[in-house]
């Protein structure tokens, strides 16, 4: 059966080209542009001619070569993409019902989600990860006799620190929220449900083959901001002495300093290519 | 999934947003309370309890810890003003560009660059002004030209005008040109139509987008930690410190204070931001 599809779904309009006055001398406007792409291209460009040319040895991309064998590179990057799966799929399990059943029936659940999809972005990540160690801490002391300890203690493995994910999972909120929110709001959800569960439709059938079906693409994006802030992430990694691949990259800094720019110039490109896609994705859906 | 059924019994139907209440609750709301607890917490002498009062806190807002926090404040509030400002000239002077294809560049990059922040961005000012910069080598500049207070405002506007730029630019789109031409046609200047018209309506995203770039900058630790070290005693430097015990026996409570301190910061700012965006976004419809 193919997925249900609203007739008519609202296209988010493309920006059109900018009916703004135009202002005055275009001389302002010259000089605005131009210092403005001095002060962002000249660091970058030079950030990759650095990585790439020395004076002793000429032009080499050693450095990106360097990447793939530097010690630790596999399992930090390794550790990042598996703590951003779990992150992005849980994220997505939690919020996805929540905001359906505010449609659905519970609007005042409303203004409790809109709250607690705002906190994490006003709570600098510093107080956030204080607030996680004080409280691991606490805990090892408070559940040291019981079985509890045990969870507290896996929860905090070196291989698979699930705390961070609990954390990230926080953290991507915001933006899982407003992505789906996005979605949502182009789609008529009470109607596709009911006439989905009048047709005898099972919940599950209506999640896999209505609701998600249609939100594709706000799904993707939720899923591709999340994969940035968790590849991106240093500040609660490093400081519950977590190897994650940031954290992994100012390990690395001290010993070889074209290596870690050309790693940080490599971040860079990887944010760069999935808020492209991203947008991509959702230019072709409108 | 028993949604309905939940919903005939529980009544409001919330059930399926218990899961999502639960994991917040635990891992939002448990480190919430233990950092208010323990910021509240005064150390007692060895092997006795601790008593609830007021000496972190006061602790925190005396020297040395006040000097770090109010560091932080006038880095950020630098950084907010001079990023709002540069992002909106930025903005107005892209989106009136007749290049659609710079305007769609800008915007696009802006998004990127915003999000750029943390270790990556510090190592790229490194390379460039760093003290073996190549800026700083080819034209022999001094050493330490990015290690202060000067140079991490310079590296944060990088991210910070992209952040405006953002914020801005649906604000300065919904500038109608039919105001600016009925102010026009009734004989106002353009800077009258600016004073009395335009700058009004911006106020609000203007605003909203300060206080925004002051969140952000006031908040950021990667960056700092990886350029500056402790030439900068920023606040959020000093808690890292407190938290991986590079300091005194004694201190982790007033480092908890002083998060406290930085989370009351970062509310205010909140307070403030809320209302100004809703303000705004009445314009944009």
């Amino acid at each position: 059966m193919a997925a249900v599809t609203p007739a008519a779904t609202p296209a988010p309009a493309a920006t059109p080209a900018g009916p703004l006055p135009v202002s005055g001398g275009g001389w302002g406007r010259r000089v605005v542009l131009l210092v403005a792409a001095a002060y962002f291209l000249v660091p970058m460009v030079i950030a990759v001619t650095f990585t790439v040319y020395n004076e002793a040895q000429g032009f080499s991309l050693g450095a990106y070569g360097r990447i793939l064998t530097a010690p630790g590179f596999v399992s930090s990057f390794l550790q990042s993409l598996a703590l951003a799966a779990a992150t992005i799929v849980l994220v997505l399990v939690l919020v996805l019902p929540a905001m359906l059943a505010v449609r659905l029936g519970a609007p005042g659940l409303r203004p409790v989600l809109e709250t607690i999809t705002t906190l994490p972005l006003i709570v600098p990540p510093i107080t956030y990860v204080v607030g996680i160690s004080t409280s691991l801490r606490e805990g090892a002391d408070a559940l040291a006799a019981t079985p509890f300890w045990q969870t507290l203690i896996s929860l905090q493995d070196e291989n698979f620190p699930f705390v961070l994910v609990l954390a990230y999972v926080v953290l991507a909120l915001p933006f899982a929220y407003r992505s789906l929110d996005a979605g949502l709001r182009a789609m008529d959800v009470v109607t596709l449900v009911e006439a989905a569960r009048n047709l005898g439709a099972s919940w599950p059938q209506v999640m896999l083959r209505v609701i998600m079906p249609n939100l594709r693409s706000a799904l993707a994006g939720a899923a591709f901001l999340t994969l940035a802030l968790v590849l991106g992430e240093y500040t609660i990694a490093a400081l519950l002495g977590y190897q994650t691949f940031p954290v992994w990259i100012v390990t690395i800094s001290g010993n070889d300093g074209q290596l870690s720019v050309a790693l940080s110039i490599l971040s860079l490109t990887l944010i760069w290519l999935l808020l492209l896609t991203l947008s991509r994705a959702g230019r072709k859906k409108s | 999934m028993t949604v309905v059924k939940a919903r005939r019994t529980w009544g409001k139907g919330w059930a399926p947003a218990v899961p999502l209440l639960l994991v917040v609750a635990i891992a939002f709301g448990i480190p919430a309370v233990m950092l208010a607890v323990g910021a509240f917490t005064v150390k007692g002498a060895p092997g006795e309890p601790g008593s609830y009062g007021f000496d972190n806190l006061a602790a925190s807002l005396r020297e040395p810890y006040l000097g770090t926090l109010l560091t932080s404040v006038r880095l950020s509030a630098v950084v907010a003003v001079a990023g709002a400002l540069t992002g909106t000239f930025l903005a107005h002077a892209v989106l009136t560009s007749k290049s659609s294809a710079l305007r769609e560049a800008v915007l696009s990059v802006s998004g990127v660059l915003a999000n750029f922040g943390g270790v990556p961005l510090a190592f790229i000012w490194i390379a460039t002004l760093g003290n073996s910069g190549v800026i700083t080598t080819s034209l022999g500049l001094g050493s330490g030209l990015l290690y202060n207070f000067w140079g991490l405002a310079l590296v944060y506007l990088y991210f910070s005008i992209p952040l405006m730029v953002l914020v801005i630019a649906p604000a300065l789109e919904g500038l109608r040109p039919q105001w600016r031409e009925a102010a026009l046609n009734n004989g106002a200047t353009t800077w009258q139509f600016w004073r009395l018209v335009g700058i009004p309506v911006l106020a609000p995203a203007l605003l909203g987008g300060v206080v925004l770039l002051f969140g952000g900058a006031f908040a950021a630790y990667a960056t700092a930690a990886a350029m500056v070290g402790a030439s900068v005693p920023l606040v959020t430097l000093q808690i890292a410190d407190a938290l991986t015990g590079n300091v005194l026996v004694g201190f982790e409570n007033v480092a908890l204070a002083l998060s406290l301190d930085m989370v009351v910061v970062a509310l205010l700012v909140m307070a403030v931001y809320l209302p100004l965006q809703r303000r705004s976004s009445r314009w944009l419809r």
